[in-house]
């Protein structure tokens, strides 16, 4: 499965290959826009190198005849950029219109997937709320799950987009273009993924120490696997007899003060940082800069600043044996 | 009068001690040639204090992953080096050379109000001092130069960085502001007799809208800056959203003086290429009417489109849409000034003198970045392109192929009028071609980049997303910049020695500051000439066909 996942991560965010429908309607737009000031660009570039080549200073000489200006020729010369700018207006209103939608209420049915995103320093926070109706409520980070269309129905994706601390930006070129996370606003994008697939994007405001370090991981699925995923996503944490040591030896410690790890009656309620309940369903460590083993989850656990300086997440002194059990516990949590 | 003038002359030669006379009397000017000049060096000294900056930051970029500097260290640098070229490099110089010529274009004897003049030329220097001072105390800010709320709140930066970067703004902002109240009342109050508004020379008349927008936009941010202030130190909350404040208030109040700021900066720069252009062509200027009106309706239209910079906070439709015209709007009038340069070119007589090839440079990169601005402007394809690497090369565009391209050459052209001798024409094209291919090679790919998905402002990236070679190119035309700015300032002070001597005219230019003898008297003119057209020194040279008989 994390193979299959890998094979398919896309290695670009490039705007111009897009695969949802808000980034094509960009895509049609952009392309016009650039035809038409490539045209501007060479027309003016052309006139203004002939200028320079035939009006070029020869033999020395008389001055040249004087022209005061043109009342004919400078209304003309507004009149055409006018038209231009009119005819931008026009095709900048239709798409603005097409990829600025306000989200729809969830009703049954709808195959659409709401989530509210989060944005901290320096990872994103993912709520599920509806899919196709049913109600979802519950929480994970980094890695957004969702559904791909297929031939019975389209699948939208409606993200609420807040923030925790500073301005974010959410922005996944493949898939729609990016709007800000600020803090006392609630903002709304959407998109509908047409191919599964790993779709790359990351923090595109600038929000403090390891803003660089902000990445977000799209996982499209078809609607088969991304069921499985949610039901998973929804069980509280798996209970290994083998690791209960380990999930003492990391309950006794500060980590749940930040963390959740979702179990009946668990004292691990921290909010500050990702849910763990499932930490081993993702394929990546802290916001997407690390791949997710038991080895670099102990590396991360030793010491967050080596990975991520800055990062909110201190080392803490936790003695060898009983870092060992933590991460041992934590590798079971799928 | 009189007095004045004679006052002016004898002092340089009152002390006995020479060395310290001539410092003194540079620190103590309130002669408006002399404080031009300080800005000007103030502003060189800082640009090659930012272009450093901007070296560490290239050279960071190189390879994914680097380690060359620390990440708050790298959001340091581009904090100060965002800060230091807009208000400590690109509104002083031009401020400065506004401050040299307007007096000497238009005929008058000083600025309006001298002491004001100094205090603002001392104000921006220490305001910019300040704002160094900040890695004296634990390292430089780290918010970005536009500094969006609530990351400046005490909150999420803790030093004294930011507060010092705020009272060093503020006390630039008030120095910016006296410029701003000088200019308009010194050209609306002193021009020499004849000389009306619609004959005043089209860089006065550019200086004239930038003080008009100096004079509105200041007060927003020294107001926002004095918030933060506030917030940070006697426990406001303007910005903080926990208890009532708006963090979205900051990002338009910012705009509000942040998009007039472009045009503050850009303005002058039409203004200068806008005298150059038709001396070297041989011609007039083609459609001064129509170019005067388009330089008032750019300074109307730029009050009213500052949310292009904010496309993607969640505008609703309509907004969007009206940014977006507005915004679309302002490529009318740059447009028509753009074609009456060409019009002006045609059927000339063009020397590629070094000011003049410095013109054409601008001509040719200005219009990409104009073009690219258009793009930005279009909304939707904004929400792509908006804090990408894209950005970063559009404004690039504008400031380096505009402002710094048209600075270039208004420096090459009124330096011997400042210092009475020539800069070297071979330097000059060396500095030319360097900065031409350097700086197309920097900003170029960074276009290309930021359309392959690089945000603005990381200090370091992810290999394999195909975004390597294009920062790898532009840290190469960042070296092959950063000689021609050696090469610059070299010249700038070898030619004061070396440089042939000047004489009143070098360029046979038509405006009034080429009347007097270079460089000037203390007191400009013996007698204030009596003005009949826009270009004086035509009609003296030609009395069989003077130019007022067409104006």
């Amino acid at each position: 499965m994390e193979l299959l996942l890998l094979a398919q991560v896309q290695d670009d965010m490039c705007m111009f290959r897009p695969a949802s429908p808000p980034a094509e309607s960009i895509r049609d737009l952009s392309i016009l826009v650039l035809a038409i000031t490539g045209l501007i660009f060479l027309i003016v570039e052309a006139v203004l190198v002939y200028c320079i080549i035939r009006f070029r200073r020869g033999a020395a000489g008389s001055e040249p005849p004087q022209f005061y200006g043109s009342k004919p020729i400078e209304i003309a010369w507004t009149a055409a950029p006018a038209l231009i700018v009119f005819l931008l207006v026009l095709v900048t209103a239709r798409t603005l219109w097409e990829v600025n939608v306000q989200p729809p209420e969830p009703r049954e049915g709808d195959g659409a997937l709401f989530v509210t995103v989060i944005g901290h320093q320096w990872w994103w926070e993912y709520q599920y709320e509806y899919y196709n109706g049913q109600k979802l409520g519950f929480a994970t980070s980094n890695e957004l799950h969702v559904p791909v269309d297929d031939a019975q129905l389209p699948r939208p994706v409606y993200l609420k987009l807040k923030s925790a601390d500073v301005c974010h930006s959410f922005w996944v070129p493949k898939l729609a273009g990016k709007t800000d996370l600020i803090p006392g606003r609630t903002n709304h994008i959407w998109f509908q993924s047409k191919e599964p697939g790993v779709y790359l994007g990351q923090c595109a405001e600038y929000c403090g120490t390891q803003h660089a370090k902000m990445l977000i991981r799209v996982v499209a699925e078809p609607n088969m696997d991304f069921e499985k995923w949610l039901a998973n996503e929804q069980r509280p944490a798996v209970e290994d007899p083998a690791a209960q040591k380990g999930k003492a030896a990391l309950l006794a410690q500060s980590c749940i003060n930040c963390h959740t790890i979702r179990f009946p009656d668990s004292p691990a309620k921290g909010t500050f940082g990702p849910d763990l309940t499932h930490l081993m369903s993702r394929t990546s460590l802290a916001s997407g800069i690390l791949r997710n083993t038991p080895q670099t989850l102990h590396d991360w656990v030793a010491d967050p600043q080596k990975h991520k300086p800055g990062c909110l997440m201190p080392a803490f002194s936790v003695n060898e044996h009983d870092r060992a059990l933590m991460v041992g516990y934590l590798s079971t949590l799928r | 009068m009189a007095t004045v003038v004679r006052e002016l002359e004898l002092m340089p030669t009152a002390e006995p001690a020479h060395a310290r006379s001539i410092l003194s009397g540079w620190l103590t000017t309130v002669d408006h040639k002399q404080i031009g000049i300080l800005y000007v060096v103030m502003a060189v000294c800082f640009l090659i204090i930012g272009g450093c900056e901007a070296l560490v930051i290239r050279c960071q970029l190189f390879w994914p992953h680097s380690q060359l500097v620390a990440p708050d260290a790298f959001n340091g640098l581009f904090t100060m080096h965002g800060t230091t070229m807009v208000f400590f490099v690109g509104m002083p110089i031009l401020i400065g050379i506004g401050n040299y010529l307007v007096p000497l274009m238009i005929g008058a004897r000083d600025m309006a109000f001298p002491r004001l003049n100094a205090l603002g030329f001392w104000a921006t220097l220490f305001g910019g001092m300040l704002v160094y001072f900040s890695f004296a105390t634990g390292g430089a800010p780290a918010l970005g130069w536009f500094a969006y709320a609530p990351l400046t709140e005490h909150t999420f930066a803790r030093g004294p960085a930011t507060d010092l970067w705020a009272l060093g703004l503020v006390v630039s902002g008030i120095g910016t502001t006296t410029a701003g109240i000088n200019f308009i009342a010194t050209i609306l109050g002193m021009r020499a007799p004849g000389m009306t508004l619609r004959k005043i020379p089209f860089f006065t008349w550019t200086i004239l809208w930038t003080a008009v927008q100096i004079v509105i936009a200041m007060p927003p941010l020294t107001a926002i800056l004095v918030m933060i202030l506030l917030d940070r130190n006697l426990g406001a909350h303007f910005f903080d959203v926990q208890n009532g404040g708006s963090a979205l208030l900051w990002q338009h109040l910012f705009w509000f003086f942040g998009h007039p700021e472009v045009y503050i900066l850009i303005l002058p720069v039409f203004g200068m290429i806008s005298e150059i252009i038709p001396v070297f062509s041989r011609k007039v200027l083609f459609g001064y009417e129509f170019m005067a009106a388009a330089t008032a309706a750019i300074a109307f239209i730029s009050l009213g489109v500052w949310a292009h910079h904010m496309f993607a906070v969640g505008l609703s439709r309509p907004e969007g849409l009206f940014f977006a015209v507005t915004s679309l709007l302002v490529s009318i009038p740059t447009g028509i000034k753009f074609f009456n340069w060409l019009a002006t070119m045609y059927g000339g007589r063009i020397s590629f003198a070094s000011p003049m090839l410095f013109a054409c440079g601008f001509l040719s990169m200005f219009l990409i970045g104009g073009l690219t601005g258009i793009m930005l402007a279009v909304v939707p394809f904004n929400f792509q392109l908006t804090d990408s690497y894209f950005v970063v090369g559009h404004f690039h565009w504008v400031l380096i192929g505009g402002t710094l391209f048209g600075t270039f050459a208004g420096i090459h052209y009124w330096y011997p009028k400042v210092t009475g001798r020539m800069l070297s024409e071979r330097l000059a094209r060396w500095q030319f071609c360097l900065l031409y291919i350097g700086f197309i090679l920097t900003f170029g790919p960074m276009h290309i980049a930021g359309i392959l998905g690089m945000p603005r402002r990381i200090y370091t990236y992810e290999a394999g997303l195909g975004w390597e070679i294009w920062n790898q190119l532009s840290t190469i035309g960042a070296i092959i910049q950063a000689p021609s700015f050696a090469i610059f300032a070299y010249n700038l002070i070898a030619s004061l020695w070396k440089g042939k001597p000047a004489g009143d005219n070098p360029w046979d230019a038509w405006t009034l500051e080429w009347a007097t003898t270079s460089p000037p008297p203390s007191y400009n003119f013996e007698t204030i000439p009596t003005v009949h057209s826009r270009r004086p020194l035509w009609d003296l040279k030609h009395p069989d066909d003077p130019d007022w008989q067409y104006e």
